[in-house]
C-alpha cells in the first residue's frame, strides 16, 4: 500500500527533564499531513506546539528529550537517521521557520551572507552571478526588495526580518515546511501577502506546510484542516470549515468563543481557570479542571481521540457512547 | 497642565551618516501626550515598519530623537535630574516587542521579576518578594512553580511573553507601554491578560499604550487610537469611530484585511482596496500612500497631506477630507479622549479658517 501521507507523526512523547520532574510537553500525539496540505496547530500558549514543531526537524534539545513515537517523511523514519544523514534532510526536504526565528538572525552579518551560509551548511552553495540571480529571485516571493539583502538586520523591521527568514526555509525547496507563528509579529496586511507567499510557493513546490499559531482568523484562512493542542495533547482535529462550524471538543468552543469580534465593544472574556501544569498534568482529561460539561469519568480517565464524525477527531468524554 | 510623558514633534532618521547609503525615516514630526491625571488606553497600529517600535524606543529613553523633544514631567528626558530619572523608571514600565530578545539567557526568570521588586524597595521581607512574584504570575495564567527557576529558553513563546507583562504589572506603574504584548498568546489568554492590563487601569489608573497590529483587540481595549503609516500619523481618533468607519485609505485596507475566524467569508488583503491609481510624483512632497491608494488624486502627488479634522474626535491625513480644516501635528492630542468623561473642560472644538 502506498503511503498517502508525506508526514506521519505517531504517539510523539516528548518531556523535558527539570528539577521538579518531567515536564511532559508533548504526550502521545499523532497526526498526519498529505503532500501539498496545509495543516494548522493551535492551542494553549505552553500547549507543546513548538516542541512539536522541533522534534519533527530532530532539533529537541536537552533536557529535552524525545521520549517514544515515531515521525516518518516519505516513509522515512526521521527519528532513526544517523546526526549527518538529519542534517541533510534538514531545509532540503523539511524546514523550519522557527518561533521568533527573526531574532535568531545574526546581528553582524549581511542578510545575504546569512542566506549563502545556509546554502552552504546544507551542500547547496552557489557563487557570484547564480547567487545574486537566487537571492533577488528568493527576496522577491517573499515581497522584499533585492537591497534587503545587503542590509543587518538591525535595519530592518520585525515584519521584514521574518519574512527573511521564511525566504530562508524556502530556499531548497523543500516537502514540508512547519511555520512556528510564521506571522505573529506582522499587520495584517503584510500576514496576508506572507500567507499568500507562503500559499503560493508551497503550491508551486507541491510542499505541505505545517503552520503554528495563535490567530484563528488567519487560520481560518491560511489552512485546511486545523489540530487543536492542550496540555501537550492534540484534543481535536477536523477541516477547517467543521472546525469553526461545528467544534466539538469544549477547549475548541470556548476558544472559539473567546475570540473579540468588531461588532461593537463587548467584554474580553478567556476561559475560566488557569491552564493546566505540565509537571503534574490533571488525571482523567486535561481539560476537565476548566470544563463546563465535566463528568465523573472525565476526572480519572483519558478520554481515546476518536473519528466521531468524517474526517473530524475529538478526544472528549461527551462523545464517547457506551 | 504638563503631562506625565509628552513627545514634542519628535522625528527619528536612521541610517544619517557617511557609512549608510540609505536613510529611513522612521518617525516623522510626531506629538502625543500622556495625561498624568486621566488615565488613557491609546492604541498604536500601524504595519510592520511604520515606527511603532521607534516610537517605544523613543519614549523610553533609549534613542534619542533627530529631532523634537521628549518631556517626562515637563522636563527633558535626556537632562532628567538623577532623583527624577529613578521616578521616570518606575512610573514608565515597557512590556517590549519581544520576548527573546531582551531576556539575558543567563538570568533565570526569577531575575526578571526579582530585580525591580529589589531595585524599587517593593518588598521588605522574603516571603513578600515571594507572595508579590507569585500574585503578578497568576494574573498572566503562569504557575510560580513551573516558571521561577527556569532559564528563558525553558519557557515557550507566550511564557516569556506573560513574564515581561508580569514584570510591567508588579511596579504598578503610572503608564505601561505594551509593544505586541500578546502577539504570541492564545485567544483565550490574551482576552485575560489584557483584561487584566485593562483592569489596572481603570482601577489603578494606569495609563496605557497599546502597540498592536491586532486591530480587533484594539478596538476592545483602547479608547483612541493612532494609525502610523511609514513613521507619519494616517488616522488618529475615537477608536468607536475610527476602526468601525475608517476614513484614511490606508486605515480602510488594514480593517478589510482583518482575518474574520469564519472560513467562509472573503480574506482579500491588498486586493480589498482596489488597483492604485498609478499617479506618480515629480518632487518631495507627495502622501506617503499615493502608490497604493485607490483614491489617488493629482494633489496627492504634489503635496504632502496634513491632518484633516473631519469631525471633533477624528482627524485624516488624506485629501479625500481637504475641506475639513487642517489639524496642525503638535495638536493632535484634541481629538483624544472623545470616549471618556472630561472632568475639566476640554479645549472646545473650534475650527480653523
Ligand atoms: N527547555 C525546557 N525545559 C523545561 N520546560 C520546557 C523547556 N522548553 C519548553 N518547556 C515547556 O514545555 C511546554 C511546551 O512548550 P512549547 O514551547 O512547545 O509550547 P507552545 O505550545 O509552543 O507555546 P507558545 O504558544 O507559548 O509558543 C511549556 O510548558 C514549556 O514551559
Ligand atoms: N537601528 C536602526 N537602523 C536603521 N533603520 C532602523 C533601525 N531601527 C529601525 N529602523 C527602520 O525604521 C523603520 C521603523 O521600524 P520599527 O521597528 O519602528 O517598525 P515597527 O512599526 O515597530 O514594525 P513591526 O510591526 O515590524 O515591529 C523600519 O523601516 C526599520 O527598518
Ligand atoms: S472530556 Fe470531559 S472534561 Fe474533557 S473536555 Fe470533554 S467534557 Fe470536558
Ligand atoms: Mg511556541
Ligand atoms: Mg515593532
Amino acid at each position: 500500500m502506498s503511503e498517502p501521507n508525506v508526514l506521519r507523526v505517531e504517539g510523539l512523547r516528548v518531556h523535558y527533564q527539570t528539577p521538579a520532574g518531567p515536564v511532559k510537553a508533548v504526550d502521545g500525539v499523532s497526526f498526519a499531513v498529505r503532500p501539498g496540505e496545509r495543516f494548522g496547530l493551535v492551542g494553549e500558549s505552553g500547549s507543546g506546539k513548538s516542541t512539536i514543531a522541533l522534534s519533527l526537524l530532530r532539533m529537541i534539545k536537552p533536557p529535552g528529550r524525545v521520549e517514544d513515537g515515531s515521525v516518518t517523511l516519505d516513509g522515512v523514519e526521521l527519528l532513526e537517521l544517523t546526526d549527518e544523514e538529519m542534517r541533510r534532510v534538514r531545509l532540503a526536504r523539511i524546514s523550519l521557520v522557527a518561533q521568533g526565528a527573526m531574532n535568531s538572525l545574526n546581528p553582524v552579518k549581511r542578510i545575504r551572507e546569512q542566506i549563502a551560509l545556509g546554502l552552504r551548511e546544507h551542500g547547496a552553495a552557489r557563487e557570484g552571478r547564480a547567487f545574486d540571480t537566487f537571492l533577488t529571485e528568493l527576496l522577491e516571493r517573499v515581497g522584499l526588495r533585492r537591497g534587503v539583502g545587503d542590509m543587518f538586520p538591525h535595519e530592518l523591521s520585525g515584519g521584514m526580518k521574518q519574512r527573511v527568514c521564511i525566504a530562508m526555509a524556502i530556499s531548497l525547496e523543500p516537502q514540508v515546511i512547519v511555520a512556528d507563528e510564521p506571522t505573529s509579529a506582522l499587520d495584517v496586511v503584510v500576514q496576508w501577502q506572507v500567507i499568500d507567499t507562503l500559499r503560493r510557493v508551497q503550491s508551486e513546490l507541491g510542499a505541505a506546510v505545517i503552520q503554528i499559531g495563535h490567530d484563528m482568523g488567519l487560520m481560518a484562512h491560511s489552512v485546511e484542516r486545523i489540530g487543536v493542542m492542550y496540555a501537550g495533547k492534540l484534543v481535536e482535529s477536523a477541516a477547517v470549515r467543521d472546525l469553526f462550524r461545528a467544534p466539538l471538543h469544549p477547549y475548541t468552543q470556548l476558544l472559539i468563543a473567546s475570540l473579540p469580534s468588531l461588532d461593537g465593544k463587548e467584554r474580553l472574556q478567556g476561559i475560566a481557570g488557569s491552564p493546566p501544569s505540565l509537571l503534574n498534568p490533571p488525571a482523567g482529561c486535561p481539560f476537565h479542571p476548566r470544563c463546563p460539561f465535566v463528568m465523573d469519568v472525565c476526572r480519572t480517565t483519558m478520554p481515546p481521540p476518536r473519528e466521531h464524525r468524517p474526517g473530524h477527531f475529538a478526544a472528549c468524554h461527551l462523545y464517547e457512547t457506551s | 497642565m504638563t503631562g506625565l510623558l509628552e513627545a514634542r514633534n519628535i522625528s527619528k532618521v536612521f541610517g544619517a551618516g557617511l557609512v549608510h547609503k540609505t536613510q529611513t525615516i522612521a518617525l516623522r514630526d510626531f506629538t502625543f501626550s500622556i495625561s498624568g491625571e486621566t488615565p488613557s488606553v491609546t492604541a498604536i497600529v500601524g504595519e510592520s515598519g511604520s515606527g511603532k517600535t521607534t516610537l517605544v524606543r523613543l519614549l523610553l529613553g533609549l534613542i534619542a530623537p533627530t529631532s523634537g523633544e521628549i518631556l517626562y514631567r515637563g522636563q527633558d528626558l535626556r537632562h532628567l535630574p538623577a532623583q527624577q530619572r529613578r521616578a521616570y523608571l518606575r512610573d514608565v514600565q515597557a512590556i517590549f516587542q519581544d520576548p527573546f530578545e531582551v531576556f539575558n539567557p543567563f538570568y533565570k526568570v526569577d531575575h526578571v521579576l526579582e530585580s525591580p521588586i529589589r531595585n524599587f524597595g517593593l518588598a521588605r521581607t522574603r516571603q513578600q518578594r515571594r507572595d508579590l512574584m507569585a500574585e503578578a504570575l497568576s494574573t498572566v495564567g503562569l504557575q510560580p512553580a513551573e516558571t521561577l527557576g527556569r532559564y528563558p529558553h525553558q519557557l515557550s513563546g507566550g511564557q516569556r511573553q506573560r513574564i515581561m507583562v508580569a514584570r510591567a504589572l508588579l511596579l504598578r506603574p503610572r503608564l505601561i507601554i505594551a509593544d505586541e504584548p500578546v502577539s504570541m498568546v492564545d485567544a483565550s489568554l490574551r482576552a485575560t491578560i489584557l483584561n487584566s492590563l485593562l483592569k489596572l487601569n481603570q482601577e489603578f489608573g494606569i495609563s496605557l499604550v497599546y502597540i498592536t497590529h491586532d486591530l480587533t483587540t484594539a478596538y476592545q481595549i483602547s479608547e483612541d487610537i493612532i494609525v502610523l503609516y511609514r513613521g507619519a500619523v494616517a488616522e488618529a481618533g475615537d477608536v468607536q469611530l475610527v476602526v468601525p468607519q475608517p476614513e484614511h485609505p490606508y486605515t480602510k485596507l488594514l480593517v478589510g484585511s482583518i482575518p474574520l475566524a469564519d472560513p467562509d467569508a472573503p480574506w482579500q488583503g491588498e486586493r480589498a482596496l482596489g488597483a492604485p491609481t498609478g499617479l506618480a510624483p515629480n518632487g518631495d512632497s507627495y502622501c506617503a500612500f499615493h502608490d497604493r491608494c485607490p483614491y489617488a488624486m493629482p494633489v496627492c502627488v504634489e503635496q504632502t497631506p496634513s491632518l484633516f479634522r473631519t469631525a471633533p474626535h477624528r482627524a485624516s491625513a488624506c485629501f479625500l477630507h481637504g475641506d475639513a480644516p487642517i489639524l496642525p501635528n503638535d495638536r493632535i492630542d484634541e481629538v483624544f479622549g472623545g470616549g471618556r468623561p472630561a472632568p475639566d473642560a476640554a479645549t472646545p472644538f473650534v475650527a480653523e479658517s
